[in-house]
């Protein structure tokens, strides 16, 4: 009896300590949507997000096409006009917002459980979600604002630099457009084409529903059941073609009167499914991924003073997303800046981390586990993440353990294999050298 | 409808009490203050060190070292090496930076809540034992400047904002940027830097906010412990600086390269802590005032100027009521193709008229209130954000407890007070205007005559 208790007691601490993360609760609406639930009863709030396999790589031959419908859908819905659907969420206080990318289209909402406050809110995000208008007008408004935030990115060094990283890096591939588009093809977009693209992807099995707030379970069954239910079952659309590897290196220049010169470098880098994701995450951590004490903040700011920011990120999506670099500085000092980014990138390919790299990385990312789920909407974002990319329930329970797995001679086999110094697009955007 | 209000007011009534239960404030011998906000939703901890300096303590010739200061924080004390705070922290599984603002410069670490006697170690290191040394910063001035360069120089918008503050602000400090002007960030010496600190980083001088899955009484002993020993300093008197009153409408226009126009309208405003007893209420009217005209997609600068008139691609409303100084009630915004520059800003005094003219109705008012109230539970979704408001009233002089006193300061706010406020304020005798012509971006010269854009 004794030892059978010490056995319980045994089993429930190892249940606490292993339970790294969030409950996460999964399930489908009869219609096919898939939902992602975790309870969050602390404060008098809900977090609801609808995620679409509709983004700006869905977009076809109009580039903007995903961004324009997607922000059409609060400018009238179930006969309430735009004027009428801000009043209806603001009102009580709940916060709407709508937002695309190149693989997600999102739709999310914050509002008090107070059921005064939720009933309505609710209300109004299924209309806005299940019963768009496209209207005319507002079709016209939003295609001008398109274009003035094109003119917008036109001034920055920095926006110019990412349209052409994007282009030259994806080639023909739909990563390669940016999601707002251009001048060209946003002159194009028709509201026929919008409304059928809705009608393509905004469906209950494209769907992912994520909710993060003080509500029950059956609450949630409830609330997920009830959003998605004015929506077809519909499709999942195919995959997306595979990103081709860059054959050889190639250098864009382009003129900017700035007095600094925006820098970047890349290449394909991983899918968020990529059996390499943890060597090249944590590899990446040390090179370039843990701010001012990543190997190029150290070489490029510490030592020489040469950029206030510089970084490297694997952006993982659908399909390889880049492997980007950047850094800006002074005109004249652009050259020396690229040399000094492009040797520590070749230096940590051949040399791989040191152990003492590793450590310090390992007890950076999973010393710090606790901060990533901190909040409501940290989780609500993981949930997006699992749910959209169809990651593992519990992959953010095995997190620290398979980045503790990862060892050197893994991080430098993936990287000799997956990274291509000699095969990098370089942007420089920026004025001449005074 | 009206039994949704009632529910969103009862929620108001109970909220203060709920939030400011778990606060625990503590002075040390030194003069530290350290206040301990308890929030048991996950493991971990926000450690924040504020102290009262920023770009609004300087002087012509040293803009900006508050901010440079900021920077040579991380870059070495007595017992510590360049960024090795850093390295720490990282290997601890922390997030840290720092920031500084017209009235304040901040660190911070974010970690797991065993750990935080790390920062408190390291904090306390560089309160006091800081060593500027001559190599570092002379690098650490080009990192400064690239900072500039990106954040300032090579963006139209901002070299706008910074030209508005310059000509709104004559003798009021606020008149410079927090990052200071080029040619004192080439400038400083490391002696500038060492007076800087000597002067202003001290116990006496700091307020530490923790807040996280922590005991206070336990946090009070570890702050003890490492802040304790310290030695006060003798803090400088801060000279008032009051702003000298404006005598008329100021117009400046900025030439830089740019696609877009765009302007800044600025009205001098009083703040919280520059206000006389009886008008404490006036910043909360100017802060509905604020959400009547840019409190989310439904209030009246998206619903007219972007919806309704078509005139704005986008317009803003800012106000901050908890500065230090006497500051500027700012509107920003860019027209549409085909409307210029001087449309919008008909358009926007228009809006403003009316405020003066008629009485904002109770459905706008109540929805304002509504996401005050709402955004009150919201904001505890972060602790950073927590710490950060409390931290910021400590280190303007306020009372952090008004982050409490606020949602019931703006309930009560009356349509009448809106109205009064928008005729006191917002007349011309106190406006600054800033325009944007933009200049091509291919070097050439010449304004760009497009069409709908106007020439002076």
């Amino acid at each position: 009896m004794v030892t059978r208790l010490f056995g319980i007691v045994i089993t429930l601490l190892i249940a606490v300590t292993v339970q790294a993360g969030p409950n996460i609760e999964h399930w489908q609406t009869t219609n096919g949507g898939r939902v992602y639930f975790v309870d969050a009863p602390e404060l008098a709030m809900v977090d609801i997000t609808v995620v679409f396999d509709a983004g700006a790589a869905r977009d076809g031959d109009l580039s903007g096409t995903a961004l324009l419908t997607n922000a059409m859908l609060n400018e009238g819905a179930g006969n309430l006009n735009a004027d009428q659907i801000a009043a209806a969420f603001e009102d009580v206080g709940a916060q709407f917002s709508n937002s695309s990318q190149r693989d997600m289209a999102i739709l999310s909402m914050r509002t008090l459980t107070a059921e005064s406050a939720f009933e309505p809110a609710l209300q109004v995000f299924k209309k806005v979600l299940t019963k768009p208008d496209f209207p005319q007008a507002s079709f016209e408004r939003l295609k001008k604002q398109m274009l003035i935030g094109l003119q917008a990115k036109k001034q920055s060094p920095a926006a110019v630099a990412s349209r052409a990283f994007y282009s030259n890096l994806f080639g023909d591939h739909p990563y390669a457009a940016m999601p707002a588009g251009d001048e060209q093809s946003v002159n194009q977009l028709s509201l026929a084409s919008l409304k059928a693209f809705y009608k393509d992807y905004y469906v209950a099995s494209n769907a992912i529903v994520v909710l993060v707030g003080a509500i029950e379970s059956q609450q949630a069954k409830d609330i997920a059941q009830q959003l998605l239910s004015d929506l077809p079952t519909g499709e999942k659309p195919e995959p997306l073609p595979k990103v081709a590897q860059l054959a050889n290196a190639k250098t864009v220049t382009i003129e900017h009167p700035s007095s600094q010169t925006h820098v970047l470098m890349g290449q394909p880098g991983i899918s968020r499914r990529d059996s390499d994701y943890f060597a090249l995450y944590v590899g990446n951590h040390i090179l370039g991924g843990s701010g001012l004490v990543s190997q190029l903040s150290n070489e490029i700011r510490e030592k020489r003073g040469l950029s206030y920011s510089v970084y490297s990120y694997f952006r993982p999506m659908h399909e390889k997303g880049p492997y980007q670099f950047g850094l800006q500085t002074r005109n004249d000092q652009a050259q020396e800046a690229l040399k000094v980014m492009q040797e520590t990138l070749q230096k940590f390919i051949t040399n791989g981390p040191t152990e003492e790299e590793l450590l310090a990385a390992k007890q950076n990312i999973t010393g710090g586990f606790a901060l990533r789920v901190d909040s409501n909407s940290k989780i609500a974002d993981y949930l997006a993440m699992i749910g959209f990319y169809d990651l593992p329930l519990d992959y953010l329970e095995t997190f620290k353990a398979k980045v503790n797995a990862v060892t050197v001679a893994q991080i430098k086999e993936a990287y000799s294999r997956r990274v291509q110094a000699d095969k990098m697009i370089t942007v420089l955007v920026g004025g001449k050298a005074e | 409808m009206v039994n949704k209000f009632k529910c969103v007011i009862g929620l108001l009534l109970v909220l203060p009490t709920i939030v400011a239960a778990n606060v625990s404030e503590y002075q040390l011998d030194n003069g530290l203050k350290l206040i301990v906000k308890e929030d048991h939703r996950a493991p971990v901890v926000v450690t924040q060190v504020w102290y009262k300096v920023g770009s609004s303590y300087e002087y012509n010739g040293i803009t900006g070292i508050s901010h440079q200061l900021e920077h040579m924080m991380f870059k070495g004390t007595e017992n510590l090496g360049p960024n090795e705070f850093s390295r720490i922290i990282a290997a601890n599984g922390g997030r840290e930076n720092a920031f500084t603002g017209r009235d304040y410069t901040a660190y911070f670490q974010t970690l797991e809540k065993d750990r935080l006697e790390v920062s408190f170690r390291l904090e306390s290191e560089r309160m006091r034992k800081l060593v500027i040394d001559e190599a570092e910063l002379l690098k650490e001035r080009e990192v400064v400047a690239e900072e500039r360069r990106m954040r300032t120089e090579d963006n139209p918008q901002a070299l706008v904002r910074e030209a508005f503050n310059a000509s709104a602000f004559v003798n009021s400090p606020y008149h410079h940027p927090v990052i200071g002007w080029m040619s004192d960030i080439n400038n400083y010496q490391a002696e500038d830097l060492r007076q800087w600190y000597q002067k202003w980083y001290a116990p006496n001088n700091a307020t530490v906010v923790v807040v996280g899955d922590v005991k206070p009484e336990a946090v009070y002993q570890l702050a003890k412990q490492y802040f304790g020993p310290l030695k006060p300093e003798k803090t400088a008197l801060v000279k008032p600086q009051v702003e000298v009153e404006q005598r008329g409408k100021r117009i400046i226009e900025v030439k830089a390269p740019a696609e877009l126009s765009y302007v800044v309208m600025g009205w001098k405003v009083p703040v919280v802590a520059t206000v006389e007893k009886e008008q404490e209420w006036e910043p909360y009217a100017l802060e509905m005032l604020a959400g009547i005209l840019d409190g989310g997609n439904s209030a009246r600068f998206a619903r007219d100027l972007v919806r309704g008139d078509e005139v704005a691609a986008s317009v803003g409303a800012g106000y901050g009521l908890f500065s230090r100084l006497a500051d500027v009630f700012m509107v920003v915004g860019t027209p549409v193709r085909g409307k210029s520059v001087e449309e919008l800003q008909q358009a926007i005094m228009v809006q403003i008229s009316k405020l003066q003219t008629d009485l904002v109705d109770d459905k706008e008012l109540e929805r304002i209130k509504a996401q005050v109230v709402a955004n009150a539970v919201y904001e505890r979704d972060s602790v950073f954000y927590q710490a950060m408001q409390i931290g910021m009233l400590e280190t303007v002089g306020l009372d952090w407890h008004l982050t409490d006193s606020y949602v019931e300061k703006v309930q009560a706010v009356t349509a009448e007070q809106v109205q009064a406020v928008a005729k006191k304020y917002f007349i011309e005798q106190g406006l600054t205007v800033a325009e944007l012509i933009p200049m091509p971006l291919d070097g050439n010269k010449r304004p760009i005559a497009a069409g709908g854009r106007h020439g002076h």
